[in-house]
């Protein structure tokens, strides 16, 4: 199996998306994500230095709307959905650092 | 066959909407017949996550109210519907069949949850999915497995296998799904339904959980071809609160569906089906010429076409997709809505939420994505494979203009058993080499029942358009409906035979 | 260029400065969604399932956002153009989709400038537009970040249309950066674009600090530097940072490309991130939006409505009065350049009209009329009022109006005829012959002490309305005569 994916990496990768995995949960998704990008490497062999990235499926430009306020949601149904409310806003844990 | 006096089964959505709108049946009745062909066998097949039988109840007294009044109830007045549960439905749960929305309401409606409201439509519940419509099987759900009505030893198809099994079991009419990579029209193949993914734009996401926000569509369900024209009619057209709406109202469908295929010029994808491509069964590939040589005694000209880049669609998509989907599954992280999971600092709480809340397939294919766009590799995954996206569309373009439509298998195999492709996601991923194309190139494309496979379990047909090309699409579909031999006999208690025809 | 030896921080080292504003779009609504863009408000009041991400929503952009996106872009003579949108991901719980929707390969306005009141021009890379986050409290452990016992989170700001604009190293100074600053925001407001209050956070500013010995072309490593809060702040964390990191040169280290936070109370930065551990932001094209490309005739019609900036008032009463624009740039930043240069066209002394406006104006023109200022400082300048004179009726015509004859007399007012002045200054002469002969006597003191006192004496006899100017010429002729 090539080291198309290194244990490094996939851990790399939960860190960023805030995922934890065990031990084994790494071996078993390093081994399962180099299966995949394997196959994507037939990628590899295509030259695409003069074609475009897909910017869109369909070829919209502008689309804008006016300046007008439109509905806001009802506070009481918003904050019904939330894990914790306090003083009608969202409560959590203290953030460690600053906004990166 | 499991039909019984009043049974739904065979009843088209076209048909109840008439009768109600009559006066000939109340929509009340109507759903009541539902809710018990949904008591008899759902615990048995789960394609719900959750049932409205009171709310539904409600919606339909107020149908038959307007109706009593003289009052216009819409065109689906009073037809049963079932929602994916990715749709949100305001102050009903809607949990993407994950332990991290387990429980939310949302505050607000889906748009094509409003539109059939507006049309009178009962929605009956919410189905079964794989986890944030991750998987082609729905065994990846957190609610448990749905099991094909067919045989329920066998697998829906996925993501949208609740839906899919629904309208297979006669349970409703018809359904709504989502399809990113095959959805809705590969659990459609397996279930001997018809489903259709439109093209990308055509109808709202405003309120389909996002997955991958380039690939996505909502689209119908339904046992006849007439029924998913009406849906479409329904729901698609312009929505301002999605930007990648298209500007135009949804196309007239059923008005067209009778118009044949004289002169139409069809094209078998190569690539798609069985000649480059391992993995292609036999039957399936049987029923595929077949259905060939059904378009062309209708007037067609069918030839074998060429579309390269097909072949490089499932590793493009592999990378897309999940690049996509981590930056949408980010929201989920325990502070506003659903699953919170306590820590002494914010970002460990995130951790173990999202750790907690997200079952295996939706955690690969985030890191996935992360990867694939992280820092270094963006140009070798994302940009590449978003450059393929360009070699499809162009090589489709080419195929375009040879021809009006295209045709392929829809599924690689009929329906597997539960539990045989989940050792190995790459086994799974390989169910969607057909239906990934169109995704990525954000055309039409629909799966038509036509025949069984050697096992007797159905087998469905792709009809690919060019975008916009609905039209032409759903005409062909409606010629390999009457010409399709027999399907399975259970399909919603329908038989369709050879000599045409949808039941009553 | 550099400024002389008299503004460096350090004697022999040059400082490099590049700032970041970040200013809030005075758009009715969000960027993305048609929730309200109103400052205060109850928490949560201001928010729709776009600005809290809920699952299954999708942003639609603010076209007026757009609009004053091509006002800013213009004003600061950018390259207007086809942009695209993309995703800043990251986790931070003001964020409701755990990624913001900003621009990053293709932003709307490019290569810019900005003009300073001395006329040199700074570089703007670019100004691109991006959705502003919300807003946590820290409750507990006194309220700072590293002891606070939880966060609570308001979602009201979050969404908000922000305009980044980013300018190039140009800047060499404290006093640069704070005119940049300066010159930015009356420029926003002119335009309409932003109310840029920096106390208030609807303008933001981040500065980029790299130190090089003088004569050295290549840039130094530099230090980004947040949390600055006010103009004042923004020359302090100048000051700081160029000392820090010539420090630490002259004693052999190699600075650290890093992040910092300016700290107020303590007057110092301090290490936030380094380059190293520089996030992983994962920009990609948002793929819920689609490319703007502002038509030709959209921008010209922009171009076409720009009021007046602040660059073109000050050549304009530069050129109006004879002088540099930074002369001219009091009366500009107060918003009476409109005044000053009619007046002038009315025949007023450019000189008088600038003074009068720098010394006597400082609380606003009022009910002035360029018309009644010409006729006034042309009443001065002519002799018929005495400098304080025409102080005291320009106070009238600010708080009043009225014509500048009918309020001088009003006040009785006149000025001293010459000759009507030295018969006075001969009588005090005769009445006062001791003083005089003092007056005359060569001490310096004596001099002082009795010019002081005849002055006061014809003041007095004249009901205050001997000319000053003319009092001391004519003492001076008959000194010692």
């Amino acid at each position: 199996m090539t080291e198309r994916i290194s244990r490094e990496d996939v851990a790399h990768v939960a860190d960023l998306a805030r995922l934890l995995l065990t031990d084994d949960e790494l071996d078993a998704f390093t081994g399962q994500l180099a299966d995949v990008l394997d196959h994507a490497a037939d990628l590899e062999a295509l030259d695409l230095a003069d074609v475009e990235p897909m910017i869109h499926p369909l070829p919209l430009r502008n689309v804008l709307r006016p300046d007008v306020v439109g509905a806001t949601s009802d506070r009481a149904e918003v904050l019904a959905c939330a894990p914790t409310v306090e003083d009608d806003q969202f409560r959590v844990p203290p953030v460690l650092g600053e906004a990166p | 066959m499991r039909t019984s006096t009043g049974t739904p089964g065979g009843i088209t959505a076209q048909r109840l909407a008439a009768d109600v709108r009559s006066g000939v049946r109340s929509a009340r009745a109507v759903l009541e017949e539902h809710l018990a062909v949904i008591e008899a066998r759902e615990d048995e097949i789960h394609a719900f996550n959750l049932v409205l039988a009171d709310e539904a109840r409600a919606v339909a007294d107020a149908v038959d109210a307007r109706v009593t009044a003289g009052e216009d109830p819409g065109p689906l007045a009073g037809v049963p519907v079932a929602l994916k549960d990715n749709m949100c439905t305001r102050g009903v749960p809607t949990t993407c069949s994950s332990l991290i929305l387990e429980g939310w309401r949302p505050p607000y409606d889906a748009t094509v949850v409003e539109r059939l409201a507006a049309a009178g439509a009962v929605v009956v519940g919410k189905t079964n999915l794989d986890e944030f419509a991750m998987g082609s099987s729905t065994e990846n759900s957190a609610f448990g497995v749905t099991h094909n009505p067919l045989d329920p030893s066998k697998v829906p198809g996925g993501s949208s296998g609740g839906s899919a099994a629904a309208v297979a079991a006669g349970f409703t009419p018809v359904a709504l799904g989502s399809d990113t990579g095959g959805s809705i029209r590969q659990p459609a193949a397996l279930c001997g339904v018809v489903g259709v993914k439109p093209t990308y734009g055509a109808v709202s996401r405003y309120g389909l959980v996002a997955f991958a926000s380039s690939l996505d569509q909502i689209g119908p369900f339904s046992r006849t071809v007439a029924d998913s024209a009406l849906m479409l009619e329904i729901i698609g057209g312009h929505d301002p609160r999605d930007s990648t709406s298209i500007p135009e109202p949804a196309p007239d469908l059923t008005s067209v569906l009778d118009r044949g295929v004289e002169g139409l010029r069809i094209g078998i994808i190569q690539e798609l089906s069985g000649e480059g491509l391992e993995g292609i069964a036999d039957d399936v590939r049987a029923r595929l010429h077949e259905a060939a040589a059904a378009l062309e005694a209708a007037g067609a000209t069918v030839a074998t076409t060429s579309v390269p880049s097909t072949v490089y669609g499932l590793s493009a998509y592999y990378v897309v997709a999940p690049a996509e989907a981590s930056s949408n599954l980010a929201r989920y992280d325990g502070v506003r809505f659903g699953l919170r999971v306590d820590a002494s600092n914010a970002g460990d709480m995130n951790s173990a939420t999202r750790t907690a809340g997200f079952g295996d397939e939706v955690k690969r294919r985030i890191m996935l994505g992360t990867y694939a766009l992280s820092a270094g590799y963006y140009d070798a995954y994302y940009g590449k494979s978003q450059k393929v996206r360009t070699l499809i569309l162009e090589d489709f373009a080419r195929a375009y203009s040879e021809y009006d439509l295209l045709l392929s298998p829809t599924a690689p195999t009929t329906a597997f058993p539960i539990g045989e492709k989940t050792a190995d996601p790459m086994t799974m991923y390989l169910n969607d080499v057909c239906t990934i194309p169109s995704n990525l190139a954000g055309h039409p494309s629909m799966s038509v029942p036509f025949g069984v496979g050697d096992d007797g379990m159905p087998v469905g047909v792709q009809i690919l358009a060019p975008a916009t090309g609905e039209p032409t699409m759903f005409r062909a579909a409606a010629v390999l409906e009457a010409a399709a031999p027999a399907g399975h006999p259970a399909v919603g208690g329908m038989t369709v035979g050879p000599a045409g025809g949808s039941a009553t | 260029m550099s400024d002389d030896a008299a503004t460096e921080i350090v004697p022999g080292w040059e400082t490099v400065i590049g700032l970041e504003v970040h200013a809030e779009l005075a758009t009715a609504t969000k960027l993305f969604s048609g929730a309200p863009n109103q400052f205060g408000g109850e928490p949560n009041t201001n928010v729709d399932p776009v600005s809290l991400g809920l699952p299954g929503s999708l942003p639609v952009l603010n076209e007026q956002a757009v609009e004053l996106a091509i006002r800013v872009g213009l004003a600061l003579h950018c390259r207007v153009q086809r942009s695209v949108f993309a995703r800043k991901n990251y986790f931070y719980p003001d964020m409701p989709k755990d990624f913001q929707i900003s621009q990053f390969d293709l932003p709307i306005n490019e290569e810019g400038w900005l003009e300073l009141a001395d006329g040199r021009q700074m570089g703007i890379e670019r100004a691109h537009l991006e959705e502003d986050t919300g807003k946590s409290t820290h409750v507990g452990g006194g309220g700072r970040i590293h002891e606070a016992g939880y966060s609570l989170v308001d979602y009201n700001r979050a969404g908000v249309p922000l305009i980044e604009i980013v300018g190039a190293p140009d800047l060499r100074s404290p006093e640069d950066a704070r005119s940049y600053v300066s010159e930015l925001r009356s420029i926003l407001v002119a335009i309409g674009a932003s109310d840029g209050k920096m106390e208030e956070g609807s303008m933001r500013v981040d500065c980029n600090v790299s130190v090089r010995p003088m004569g050295e072309t290549e840039l130094g490593t530099r230090c980004e530097v947040k949390n600055i809060n006010s103009l004042r702040s923004l020359g302090r964390a100048i000051v700081y940072e160029a000392r820090r990191q010539v420090d630490l040169i002259t004693s052999g280290e190699r600075i650290e490309q890093q992040t910092r936070h300016w700290n107020e109370d303590e007057g110092r930065t301090h290490k936030l991130r380094s380059k190293e551990e520089a996030y992983d932001y994962r920009y990609f094209p948002e793929p819920d939006l689609v490319p703007v490309e502002p038509s030709d005739e959209w921008i010209e019609s922009v171009r076409a409505a720009l009021p007046m900036l602040p660059r073109e008032r000050r050549h304009r009463l530069a050129d109006a009065a004879g002088a540099d624009t930074t002369t001219a740039a009091l009366t500009v930043e107060r918003g009476m350049d409109d005044l000053a240069v009619e007046a002038i066209a009315a025949g007023a002394d450019p000189v008088r009209v600038l003074v009068h406006v720098e010394n006597n104006l400082a609380e606003g023109a009022g009910s002035l009329t360029a018309a009644s200022f010409a006729a006034l400082v042309t009443m001065e300048t002519g002799g018929d009022l005495t400098a304080t004179q025409a102080k005291t009726v320009l106070a009238a015509l600010v708080a009043d109006g009225g014509d500048p004859a009918e309020v001088a007399s009003g006040l009785g007012f006149e000025a001293m005829a010459d000759g009507a002045l030295e018969a006075v200054v001969d009588a005090l002469i005769a009445e006062y012959p001791d003083d005089w002969a003092a007056f005359n006597s060569g001490d310096e003191k004596e001099r002082k002490k009795k010019s002081g006192f005849f002055v006061g004496q014809i003041m007095k006899a004249t009901s205050g309305q001997a000319d000053g100017r003319a009092v001391n010429e004519l003492l001076a002729r008959r000194a010692n005569s």
